[in-house]
Order: structure tokens, then sequence, then C-alpha cells
């Protein structure tokens, strides 16, 4: 459906259609045709459309920049690797006014503390990790089973469509609902990792159904019936030939629910606790870049400041590669059906 | 996920219940909300999550709208992708990301322009900013479902239009937007549900301020934005209790705008597939 194909403009004309006059005589025939203020009312609709995408550009422009501009010098090996530095309010003033020789004499250590995102890292690949171990077999196995077996359409309609509204739950009632039966089950103790990867993955769950069962409904029904022909039984055809041809669609959709649960902060604030050194357990208090951009954001101190926006460029720039590799792997599957 | 969603009611409820019980009615009728007295009433907390999502969808629904119309109807095929991208990005940055960089590098130039017109009252963190951000992150949402909806428009009644001699922005107003209206109101429904769930950035940008004002350019709060600044856990078990009591009331809102979108959506899209 190219819009060349329906405009009267000779652009890449869709399904064999040859254009009958040449370019300059429809463009002719168009002008005598079409009334002037007919003609101002389609310039100023299609200035409109133009408008609105160049508004929408905006924001992520915007945001790539500031996020460029204030965080980028802050990224090197110490920021991805050392303990997040306690914010205490006069950590950004150092010791200045204690004089260099007392400070040599002492061997006190004055330099500011450098900023450094380490645990927080770590946090983010545990519970996200664990999140997507839980929900991306579970979903995946639920879509086989909406769109391969579903005794009853009905069920497999209604299942569908409390899954679309669950996405639309908020996060943070996925919070607050892993708090009550997990958490306070639990004592503080409770807040860690696993408990953070418990919330992401009820919000990720059907965010995979749906993206793999939209998938597996592309995979054509020869494939199916071929396996079905040669003998083999339901479970083979689907094992062998309906996952093999939707791998790289499936992979998508688990990468995007993915980049969705990395991103999250509402849910992994009262379920993850807190933790300044790396804790590379389930168990126990832990942190995740996106709850240290949060609590940097709301601080007003500039070293909180500042491992804000070093955070949040390196949680953008994971994110955005996570999403190109999931286009680039849509962009394969739709490609290879079509061949 | 049936289990899921039942678990959700049961377990918030009953963790919530003591609060609610104890604000009784005035839980939905007050608008004070202090843990100081012990009083929890969540009207202007409402107010400022119905506030802000009014705004943001003001701003949202005209140009996810226009970017729809733009990529089926008007880009050139080599802008389709690029555009399709940026859409996609622009869903991907999290949440917290937006709340920053609207918090700590537009605050002054909002607040400086808000004062030009609204007085010294206004504020940098305030509705209308936590409005406008909650705004370009329903964008994608609605954009991509009404792009479906759009392209699930019969390709015969385009045709007429254009065979009738439409300019282009004759066959949007005549052809494209009369088939697609109920489905384009579904996608705004949804991202509706979105805006009012939305909660870090709007927490970091709303101000903080639980009052019920009409000047959009004064600091506010919002339900969801006061659960995630003040729940911890500890202290004040009422005040938490309560704090929880606002998540049943957020998932029951949200809940319901959600199935009455999922409905709409469904509806025109199963009504065009017949006309087709």
């Amino acid at each position: 459906m190219t819009a060349g194909a329906h405009s009267l403009e000779p652009t890449a004309p869709a399904g064999g259609f040859t254009p009958i006059l040449d370019a300059e005589t429809r463009r002719d025939v168009r002008r005598r045709t079409v009334s002037g203020r007919r003609r101002v009312f389609d310039r100023s609709g299609r200035f409109v459309l133009w408008a609105t995408v160049i508004v929408t550009a905006i924001p992520l422009t915007a945001i790539i920049v500031v996020l460029i501009a204030k965080g980028a010098h802050l990224l090197n090996w110490h920021f991805f690797t050392g303990d997040i530095p306690a914010v205490t309010g006069q950590s950004s003033q150092g010791c200045a006014d204690i004089s260099e020789a007392f400070r040599a004499k002492y061997g006190m250590d004055c330099s500011p503390p450098r900023p450094a995102m380490g645990p927080a890292i770590i946090g983010t690949l545990l519970s996200t990790g664990i999140a997507a171990l839980i929900a991306i077999p579970l979903g995946i196995l639920g879509a086989v089973y909406l769109n391969e077996f579903s005794p009853r359409a009905r069920l497999a309609r209604t299942i569908r469509f409390f899954s679309d509204v669950m996405t639309g739950v908020p996060s943070i009632v996925m919070g607050m609902f892993i708090y009550t039966v997990w958490v306070v089950r639990l004592g503080t103790d409770g807040r860690s990792a696993f408990a953070a990867a418990l919330a992401l993955a009820c919000l990720m769950l059907p965010i995979v159904v749906r993206t793999s069962e939209e998938m597996l409904r592309t995979v054509p029904d020869e494939l199916r019936h071929a396996g079905l022909a040669l003998g083999g039984r339901r479970w083979h055809g689907i094992v062998r030939i309906v996952l093999p041809t939707a791998l790289p669609g499936l992979t998508s959709g688990a990468i995007l629910a993915v980049v969705r649960a990395a991103g999250e902060t509402a849910p992994v604030l009262f379920t993850i606790g807190i933790t300044l050194t790396p804790n590379v357990s389930p168990t126990g208090g832990n942190t995740t870049l996106a709850q240290q951009i949060y609590n940097g954001a709301k601080s007003g101190d500039r070293l909180a400041n500042e491992l804000a926006w070093g955070a949040a460029l390196t949680l953008v720039l994971v994110v955005f590669i996570l999403t190109a590799i999931a286009r680039f792997a849509t962009s394969r599957f739709t490609r290879s059906l079509e061949g | 996920m049936l289990f899921v969603l039942v678990g959700i009611v049961v377990s918030t409820t009953s963790f919530a219940w003591p609060a609610l019980r104890h604000s009784g009615l005035g839980f939905f009728t007050g608008s004070t909300w202090s843990s100081k007295s012990n009083t929890y009433g969540a009207l202007a907390l409402i107010y400022g999550t119905v506030v802000t999502s009014l705004v943001a969808l003001v701003i949202a629904v005209p140009l996810s709208i226009g970017v729809a119309l733009f990529a089926t109807e008007l880009c050139p095929p080599r802008l389709r992708g690029p555009l399709v991208s940026m859409i996609d990005l622009l869903a991907a940055v999290p949440s917290v990301v937006f709340g920053l960089v609207g918090l700590l590098a537009f605050h002054d130039v909002l607040q400086s322009f808000y004062r030009t017109f609204a007085g010294p009252a206004a504020s940098g963190t305030s509705f209308l900013t936590a409005g406008i951000v909650v705004a370009f992150m329903i964008c994608p949402v609605i954009t991509s479902i009404t792009r479906d909806v759009i392209a699930a428009v019969p390709r015969s009644r385009i045709d007429a239009a254009w065979a009738l001699g439409a300019t282009r922005t004759e066959v949007v107003r005549t052809a494209i937007l009369p088939s697609s209206t109920a489905g384009i109101t579904g996608a705004v429904m949804l991202g509706l549900g979105r805006a009012l769930g939305e909660t870090i950035a709007v927490a970091l940008v709303v101000g903080s301020s639980v009052q019920i004002s009409a000047n959009v350019t004064e600091p506010g709060y919002s339900m969801a934005a006061i659960i995630a600044n003040t729940f911890n856990g500890e202290g004040n078990m009422m005040n938490q209790q309560a704090l929880m009591g606002l998540g049943v009331v957020l998932f029951a809102i949200t809940i319901a705008v959600n199935v009455v979108a999922r409905i709409v959506v469904d509806r025109s899209q199963k009504r065009l597939e017949g006309a087709a």
C-alpha cells in the first residue's frame, strides 16, 4: 500500500499500474481541475501532517541531545564497574577547607567521589534476566497453546482479551501486588532482585504472549500441513517446523518485552531494596539503573544528578540497541516468509 | 494470567482494607491527604491524575493521528522506515528518562515560559509539565493502533474517493477518517489508560503538592505519583494502607478504561473487515 498508488504524482506505481500520462501533463490537468480553494485546503492539510511529524520528532531528539551533553563525559570504565558513591550532600565539595599538608600527613583522600554505576548494572541484568527466564518461556508456551491448540475458540478469545487488558495495568500496581504477596510475607528481607523480577515478569508476560501469538499466526498453514502429511505428530510439527520458522519473530517480541522491563522503575521501587555495592545474588537488597536515575533525579545534589545522567545514558543506549536488534529480527522474519 | 489479575485485586484490597474502612466514603470525597492527622481523602489526587491525563490527550491525540495519517498516506516511501524507527525508539525510552530530562533539563525553560502568561504562581513542575511529558509517552501507543485502524479501512472506499477527483486531504477527510472514527476512539482510550497509570515520569515533574487547582501551571500530584514517592512499607501503617487503597482505585479505573477501549477497537476492526 504505497502512497504512490493513490496519488496523481508519478511515484512508484504499485501493482503493475502504469501511468498513462507523463508527470507534467498530469500536474497540468490537476491544476486546472482543482479549484484554488480546494488546493489551499489540500496544501494546508499536508502542511499540518508534516508539522505533527516534526513536533513528535522534537522530544526524541531533545532527549538524545541532552543525554549525550550531560552524560557522555561521565561514561568510562570506572563508571560501569565501580561502586556507587554515597551521596552525602557535601560530597561534591570534597574537603577543600583542609590544608594540603594536613591531608598528605594523614593520608586523607580528598578527591571528590567518582560517579559509578557498577552495582546497578549488575542489578538490572539480574532482575531483568530472571524476569525474562520466567516470562519468555511461559509466554511463548501460552501463545503456542492459544494459536495451535486452543480447543475452544471462545476460551482463547477470552484469554487474548485479558492479556490485552493486562498490558494496560499500570506498572506500579504490579509492584504493589508483588509487594503484598512477597515482600510483606518475608519482611524487609523479601526485597530482592528476585522479588523485582517477579513484578517485571508479570509486566512482560502479556507482552510476550501477544507478540508471539501475532508471529505464530503469520506462519503459513501449509507448513503445518506439510509436517502432518509427512506423518509427524502435532508436537513435532510445532517444535521442528513452526517454532523455528517463527524464531526471529519470537526473538524480537521477547526483546521488546525485555526492553520494557529493563526501563521500568515503578514496580522495582518497593520490591528491590537498595545497595551501593555489587550483589550478584537474587536474594538480598539490590538496585537497578532505573531506580538510580529516579533517586538521582529527585535529589538536588550535583553528584546525584551526575549519577542519574550517566545511568540514563547507559540505559538508553542499551535499550536503543536492543530495539534496533528486535526491528532487524522482525524485518528478516517477514522477508523470509515473503521469500 | 487471570490468576494474576484476580490476585492483584484480592491481595491489594485486603492490604488496604483497614485504611479504606477508616476513611469510609471520605476516601473519595475528601481532598486532604495527610499522614500527620491520618486523614485520607483522595479527591485531589484523583483530580491530578485526571487533569494530567486530559492535558496529555489534548496534546497527544492530534499529534498521533497526524503521524499515523502521514505514515500511511503521505509519507515518501524512503522516509517510512526512519519514521517507524523513530516511533519505536520513542516508545522504548524508559519513563524515568522522560522524567529526568523533563525535570533537570527543561524545568527552568518551562517555568519562565509559563510565568509569561500564567503569573508568578506557575511552576516548572506542574500538572501541565506532567501532561506534556506524558503526551509524548503515549504518542507511540496511539499512533501504532491508529495506523492499524487506518490500514484496515477498505481500499475500495479510498479508491472511490480518489476516482471522484478528491485531493489527498479530501480523501483523508471523506474516506479515511469517517471509517476509522470508532477505531481511533479506542486507540485514544488505550492511550488514556496508559496516561492514567503513568507513574515515574509524573512523580518527577508534577510538583508533589496535593491540591485542586484550575490553573494547570501550578504544582499538583497524581495517584500513581504519590504512591511512587511515598510508599515504602515503613512508618505510619495507616498511611501505607491508604496508599495501597489508591493503588486499588487506580487499578479499577485503568482496567475499566482498558476493557472499554479494547471492546471498541475490536468491534470497529470487525466491522471494517466485514465491510471490505
